[in-house]
């Protein structure tokens, strides 16, 4: 057997599994997406239709804000991280990553502690206050979980491109007799702005498709992929569903390739 | 002085990240501690116990078994498929590979929602797969090559690939000995990272799981969250708790490694 027949070769499982559980079954959807009444104007309808609309920009505003205070948080303690060496250092790195891996529904049942009928911030105001307040099954709830699952991942990334910042850069700005928060804004916020790039974007796609947080906080929450759900499941709309879940699909895509057209990498993980 | 501002600077950065790590790490503590006690609402001060536990064991210990079938059948696909892909687009690294690199990644771009609609309007109608959990399998095989894949890329990209081929062909090894005895043993840092991905991820899947499964096919994540709906809170707790002794090993070991990967002086 030849070199280049065994190299043909290894490519014949990738080839047979992705054909089969992903570019068919991706193929079909685009197909039924468009199979309803209204055939490809289904597409135009996640544009058109009053109700969808609210829902596509409902999630993408709720998409945007966590993107932005993730990125907020995880510079401030990523920043610090990087730059003090002190004793339980390694430590709170751990729990700043430990919830790395949690599933969307998991995220969910935390925040249900924080913030639910009985949790932790409900009974902290009703002993200060006497005012219970409890969130977590409302677009507030959301956020924070969507936050609780970025943040990790942000943090990773910003820490791993300050510890590639050049010093001399800004011992140079110092020379130059600029103040401490001026060597921030103009030499270490500008170089850590691929990082801010590939990350924010991952924040992003993951809040806009991210199903489990959402599923779990529950059912009043009008976020778009609630509402593919809504749309399969209770309505049996099954294109609609799959038109809505190509739109959903393209922008989470694009997002993340026009994040590593400015030359991040970005590889996101379950949400 | 400056000093003093910069001890008030220093404290004012500390304090924001133990609140941030409070945010992240007190409700997984509640969580824990909320699995072993007798009831919540009452406090630690009610007893601790081992009952909700127990019941959780007895009311899914099915799909924590479940889960594990499909994370280690997840494995063993992402090997047979990616090891052999990884090694194929590193060689031939032009044009088409890059594009089927492109291809295996979208995975990870496009939310597992939309990829279960698609495996549901596809297979849906062969009953016998639609009911099995190999149909679960399907999905998380394709959610999880992608990390794979690219795992054992990273670590061909600091070998010297041809080298070690071209030195075995020499001595007269077929492509598939020099696969199996050179390059195997070679990507072995990168298989072991994957692997430890897969696991990890296929056992906290549940964006497309709780699309594709059937009442008799739930995962450790499915019941987790039909816990959370159903279930008083110590119970969906102890769950919780069951599927964080489950993965805290595996996430410690993926930071370990990442860890004396990062820290050596460059993989061989």
């Amino acid at each position: 057997m030849s070199k280049k027949t065994f190299i043909v070769l290894c490519f014949v499982p990738l080839a047979i599994l992705v054909t089969a559980f992903f570019a068919l079954p991706m193929g079909q959807l685009v197909i039924v997406g468009s199979s309803g009444k209204d055939g490809l104007s289904a597409y135009a309808a996640i544009l058109l239709d009053p109700r969808y609309r609210s829902t596509l920009i409902n999630t993408i505003l709720l998409a945007a804000a966590t993107t932005a205070a993730t990125l907020v948080i995880s510079t401030i303690s990523g920043l610090f991280l990087q730059r003090h060496r002190f004793p339980g250092r390694a430590f709170l790195i751990a729990m700043l990553t430990f919830p790395l891996a949690f599933p969307g529904v998991v995220v969910g049942f935390m925040i249900i502690l924080l913030a639910g009928r009985q949790g932790l911030i409900g009974q902290v105001t009703q002993a200060l206050f006497n005012d219970k307040q409890v969130f977590a099954y409302s677009l507030q709830g959301l956020f924070l979980g969507y936050l609780y699952f970025s943040i990790p991942r942000v943090i990773l990334t910003i820490m791993a491109a300050a510890e590639k910042l050049d010093p001399s850069l800004e011992e140079a700005a110092r020379a130059l007799g600029a103040g401490p928060w001026r060597v921030i804004r103009d030499v270490v916020l500008p170089a850590l702005m691929p990082a801010f790039i590939a990350s924010g974007a991952i924040a992003f796609a993951t809040a806009m498709g991210a199903f489990g947080t959402a599923f779990t906080l529950a059912t009043d929450i009008d976020v778009l992929p609630m509402l593919i759900y809504t749309e399969f499941t209770l309505s049996a709309n099954f294109a609609m569903s799959a038109a809505l879940s190509v739109g959903l699909g393209l922008i989470t895509w694009a997002i993340l390739a026009l994040a590593r057209s400015f030359g991040g990498t970005t590889v996101a993980a379950a949400g | 002085m400056k000093t003093t501002r910069n001890h008030l600077i220093f404290a004012a950065q500390l304090a924001f990240t133990l609140l941030v790590a409070a945010f992240l790490i007190v409700p997984a503590l509640l969580s824990m501690m909320a699995g072993v006690t007798v009831n919540y609402f009452l406090g630690i001060k009610s007893g601790l116990t081992l009952q909700w536990v127990a019941q959780v064991w007895e009311l899914y210990d099915d799909t924590i078994f479940r889960s594990f079938l499909i994370a280690f059948s997840a494995l063993a696909v992402t090997l047979v498929v990616g090891v052999p892909a990884a090694y194929a687009l590193h060689l031939r690294n032009d044009r088409l590979s890059r594009a089927i690199e492109e291809v295996i990644t979208l995975p990870l771009a496009i939310p597992g929602l939309a990829i279960a609609l698609g495996l549901l309007l596809t297979y849906g109608g062969f009953t016998d797969f639609r009911r099995s959990w190999l149909f679960i399998l399907a999905g998380h095989a394709i959610f999880t090559l992608p990390f794979m894949v690219r795992a054992v890329m990273a670590v061909f990209a600091a070998i010297d690939v041809k080298t070690l081929d071209e030195g075995a062909s020499s001595l007269g090894a077929s492509p598939w000995q020099r696969f199996r005895d050179v390059i195997v043993p070679n990507a072995r840092p990168g298989i072991l990272a994957g692997s430890l991905m897969v696991v990890t991820l296929s056992l906290g899947e549940f964006n497309l799981t709780w699309m594709l499964h059937t009442p008799l096919t739930k995962t450790l994540p499915v019941g987790l969250a039909d816990s959370y709906a159903s279930m008083r809170l110590e119970v969906a707790s102890a769950y919780t708790l069951v599927f964080f002794v489950m993965i805290i090993p595996l996430l410690t070991a993926m930071q370990l490694f990442a860890g004396t990967r990062s820290t050596a002086p460059g993989v061989r």
